[in-house]
């Protein structure tokens, strides 16, 4: 087979491990290179995915139709109560609003939604031509404030302005504006904010049990199964608790400086970091040792529960090969370990997002020989899957063909989901889902297994 | 769960603005299917980054296929100083990268509004790039995304090749097909119709392996199919373009452009969803081909009359709501008035400002029927009407879900995007076949919910 190319400068994003890894240098952080088709998207797809699950808030894309198009109802993040997240709505501009400004026609909208759905709150989102056109949306997000009272927050999410993690910057930004705006008398000391976890499939109602039945309180999630009010008071809280790093420790870091809330980075993926996750929250509070007893008896009567269903799944697929390609570098690393703990060895790891202390961790913890990548494309991914011949391939929707069309299993780990992989109980769907994907009969037909024919 | 207001009330009209649940895409979607369809191709957007990207995600999760679309990334200087520079690298890391024959360039919102010149810098970089490497054809369409909607992309693209390549010669036994946004399975369909008809036939585009295809021995970088750059260039040289469509203006269409420059004469008809349109197709290939319909097709037709016949009773006067894209709805509506349902709205998202005109042409009984027309509307605009107009299904995308779930009517998935079904690469539309497809799908809805609201249960229907 003719050997794979990849683009001179895109080298530097791309590390193998060898000889225990001297040397390590990779290039992260930067825009994606020109033609290069990245997996990542833009700001406004940071800022739109950080924001998305507030239910009760009105999402308004200002720009032409497409933005809000792609965007509707994508993500599998669930609500108890109000579902007006789930909904799209766009200022669809034309070419005269470009030619002549959108203000008037954002104004006319949100006076509109709002009168129609009485949301909480409204987030305005820019998208790229907003940027160029030049609206004002920031005058008109006060004006209709005023007029509708309740809080109009903008969000400078122009898709040329930075990356993804820029639109989770924006979108940060405009939480903090809701966050401290009101009483929070009602809080315990002993309470935490969930960050960075989504609800999808319901997850973050997963997470807040096990930290209810520790004695704790939940402030708020954000932004999964998302409330305006529940943001509003996040400043209550204790501790925040901050997972999916990459597109919320920037909040979590505007919460420690202004309100002194100090924070914590977990994950809830894979037994021993879901096990880590709710020990670390209760060593935050020493003076209370029944939270932390809790938490071991929580640990204990899942694992002891969770532990003999794997091991079905570990002895069907140890020795077995995974590549991981996802958004953020975190959920990485708690995808290697859980899936060393169904005797799987990771091949290829990589994230759209990582930094260099990341990657840098990511290397520490990886086998020699494992190629790590960022910001990488169909060619790396496909070049790498085959070489290091890969059984599986973890990622989201647009990874998803590469793996069928080369004959290797998938498992989905990315906003669209619509099975919780969190948690305990996500454990053991992630292994039945790996299992499911890995040991099915029709591989056998792939061309690369021989294909019978 | 109620997500509009309680206290509004049901006569309170929703908010006119704002576009809610869009019943339609943008422009460079469009253009990016297109160029999938072109042997050897890869689609480039000059943009940011996200446009590539959301439309990529959003055509795999119907197509179920790895889609590569290119991006310039656009950055704050780009925005600011051109995007000359980044157009440049691009090009360049894709030609590298994929080796492709051509790149279908789609411009987007962001990179018509900074007035990128994209002719003046596709000559300079050809210039620049004279250096014996070979470089691939670049097709270059105009897809602002804040024009039109995904349909004009299509289109644009389409045309955009067809001007790019299409070279004055000899006249040739070929015919140009122009097929319109359907599926994969209609496209195989097509060419096997054109076959049998002894018919060779350059199709654009042609996406019924590249989006529809099989697994993979080793890795490919563009994924094999599609019409090749040599057959587009014949297509000055036809004895006649078919054009499916009933709404495209001249002034987008590939087949008015190739009669204008080079005489090949066009025949524009609607799609050939039913009886009568796919007899019009049949008819008129027919006539180019100077032959009888091969009996085959005789045999198609025989039986989905004897179908129509079977099933008559379970779908006549059947309300239905059918929305999508223009030449679809156009289509549908007058199949659906050939079996004795009633189309209580037809509906668009596009607004070519045809749609009732041509409705018109297709169903003379249009008022008289009681067919509520609307272009330009969005899904809350749909549900607006579907409350007042009960219908008892609705046929179109897979978008219409949500408003079909609240309010409990069923829905037929037809078209393009269908994300909440397995399979709507394959499913068939045009044709005697497809309509066949899709009467079988229609009767059997009735029955499903007949069967499902009967407190019986029978088990023979």
């Amino acid at each position: 087979m003719e050997q794979i190319q990849i683009l001179k400068e895109r080298e530097k994003q791309i590390f193998e491990k060898k000889d225990g890894g001297a040397a390590f240098d990779i290039s992260c952080e930067t825009t994606s290179l020109s033609g290069s088709v990245s997996q990542r998207a833009c700001v406004f797809c940071g800022s739109r995915v950080v924001l998305y699950p507030v239910a009760d808030a009105l999402h308004l894309v200002h720009g032409p139709i497409g933005c809000a198009a792609y965007t509707w109802d994508i993500r599998g993040s669930v609500s108890s109560g109000p579902e007006l997240h789930r909904l799209s709505f766009s200022t669809d501009l034309q070419e005269t609003d470009v030619i002549f400004g959108g203000e008037k026609k954002l104004y006319a909208s949100l006076i509109e939604l709002i009168e129609q759905y009485q949301p909480k709150a409204a987030f305005i989102y820019s998208t790229c031509i907003i940027g160029i056109i030049g609206d004002d949306i920031d005058a008109v997000c006060r004006k209709v404030a005023k007029e509708t009272s309740i809080p109009v927050l903008p969000v400078h999410s122009e898709g040329f302005k930075g990356t993804k993690k820029d639109g989770y910057r924006a979108a940060c930004i405009s939480l903090m504006k809701l966050v401290g705006t009101a009483e929070t008398n009602d809080i315990s000391p002993y309470s935490i904010n969930i960050l960075g976890e989504f609800n999808l499939a319901g997850e973050a109602w997963i997470i807040r049990e096990y930290y209810e039945k520790m004695g704790i309180q939940v402030v708020s999630t954000m932004t999964g199964d998302g409330r305006v009010d529940a943001v509003r008071k996040a400043h209550g809280a204790t501790l925040n608790v901050v997972q999916c790093s990459g597109s919320m420790t920037s909040l979590a870091k505007d919460m420690e400086e202004k309100y002194a809330i100090p924070f914590i980075r977990v994950s809830y993926f894979g037994i021993e970091d879901m096990a880590s996750a709710l020990y670390d929250v209760a060593k935050h509070f020493p003076d209370r040792p029944d939270i932390m007893e809790k938490a071991r008896e929580i640990v204990k009567s899942e694992v002891e529960r969770l532990y003999p269903q794997l091991q079905k799944f570990k002895a069907a697929l140890s020795g077995k090969k995974a590549a991981i390609y996802v958004g953020g570098a975190f959920k990485t690393f708690s995808l290697i370990k859980a899936l060393r703990s169904l005797g799987m060895s990771v091949v290829l790891a990589g994230s759209q997002t990582g930094n260099s202390d990341d990657y840098g961790n990511l290397k520490e913890m990886c086998d020699e020989g494992t190629v790590i990548v960022d910001d990488s494309n169909p060619v790396e991914l496909s070049k790498f899957i085959l070489e290091k011949e890969a059984d599986l391939l973890i990622g989201g929707v647009k990874e998803r063909p590469i793996a069928f069309k080369l004959g290797v299993a998938f498992c989905d780990h990315n906003h669209e989901r619509k099975i919780p992989l969190a948690g305990f109980i996500g454990m053991y769907n992630f292994a039945l889902e790996v299992y499911q994907s890995v040991m099915s009969p029709v591989w056998q037909f792939a061309p690369r297994k021989g294909g019978l024919k | 769960m109620a997500v509009r207001s309680e206290k509004r009330g049901t006569e309170m009209k929703h908010a006119k603005t704002a576009t809610q649940n869009a019943c339609k895409l943008c422009n460079p979607l469009g253009a990016c299917l297109a160029f999938r369809g072109i042997e050897n191709c890869v689609p480039f957007l000059h943009g940011s980054q996200g446009c590539a990207t959301y439309i990529r995600r959003y055509l795999i999760s119907h197509y179920k296929e790895p889609i590569d679309i290119a991006s310039s990334n656009f950055n704050e200087d780009t925005a600011v100083f051109g995007g000359s520079h980044n157009l440049k690298l691009g090009l360049q890391n894709v030609t590298q990268q994929y080796r492709p024959e051509v790149i279908g360039l789609a411009t987007t919102c962001l990179s018509e509004t900074i007035g990128d010149d994209v002719k003046g810098i596709l000559r300079e970089y050809k210039k620049e790039q004279m250096n014996g490497v070979p470089m691939p054809l670049m097709i270059h369409a105009s897809t602002p995304s804040y024009q039109g909607s995904h349909i004009d992309g299509f289109h644009g693209a389409v045309r955009a090749a067809v001007e790019t390549l299409a070279e004055q010669g000899t006249p040739q036994q070929l015919v140009n097909l122009f097929a319109n946004m359907v599926s994969p399975a209609d496209l195989r369909h097509l060419r096997e119709i054109f076959d049998d008809f002894s018919l060779p036939c350059m199709m654009l585009p042609d996406y019924s392996k590249t989006l529809d295809g099989g697994p993979w021995a080793e890795y490919h970088r563009i994924p094999p199919g599609g019409t090749p750059a040599s057959a587009i260039s014949l297509s000055g040289s036809a004895i006649g373009s078919v054009e499916f469509t009933s709404t495209l203006a001249d002034a987008k269409s590939p087949a008015a452009w190739l009669e204008e420059k080079f005489g090949v004469p066009r025949h524009q008809l609607p799609m050939p969803i039913g009886i009568r349109e796919t007899d019009r197709f049949f008819g008129l290939l027919e006539t180019i081909s100077q032959k009888a319909q091969p009996e085959k097709y005789d045999d198609e037709r025989r039986r989905l009359v004897d179908a129509y016949a079977d099933g008559h009773k379970y779908v006549f006067d059947k309300k239905v709501i059918v929305y999508g894209e223009e030449d679809l709805v156009i289509s549908m509506t007058a199949f659906l008035r050939e079996i004795g349902m009633v189309p209580v709205l037809v509906a668009s998202g596009g607004k070519s400002g045809l749609l009732k005109k041509k409705l018109q042409e297709l169903v003379p009984d249009l008022e008289e029927a009681g067919i509520k027309v609307r272009d330009g509307v969005d899904f809350v605009d749909i549900e607006d009407e579907a409350k007042l107009l009960a219908p008892d299904f609705l046929i179109g995308n897979s978008k219409g879900y949500t408003m079909s779930r609240k309010n409990n009517i069923p829905l037929l998935r037809i078209g393009f995007p269908i994300h909440d079904r397995f399979g709507g690469q394959r499913l068939h539309h045009l044709g005697y076949r497809g309509t066949l497809e899709l009467f079988d799908r229609i009767v059997n809805m009735v029955l499903q919910q007949r069967q499902d609201d009967s407190e019986i249960g029978y088990t023979y229907l």
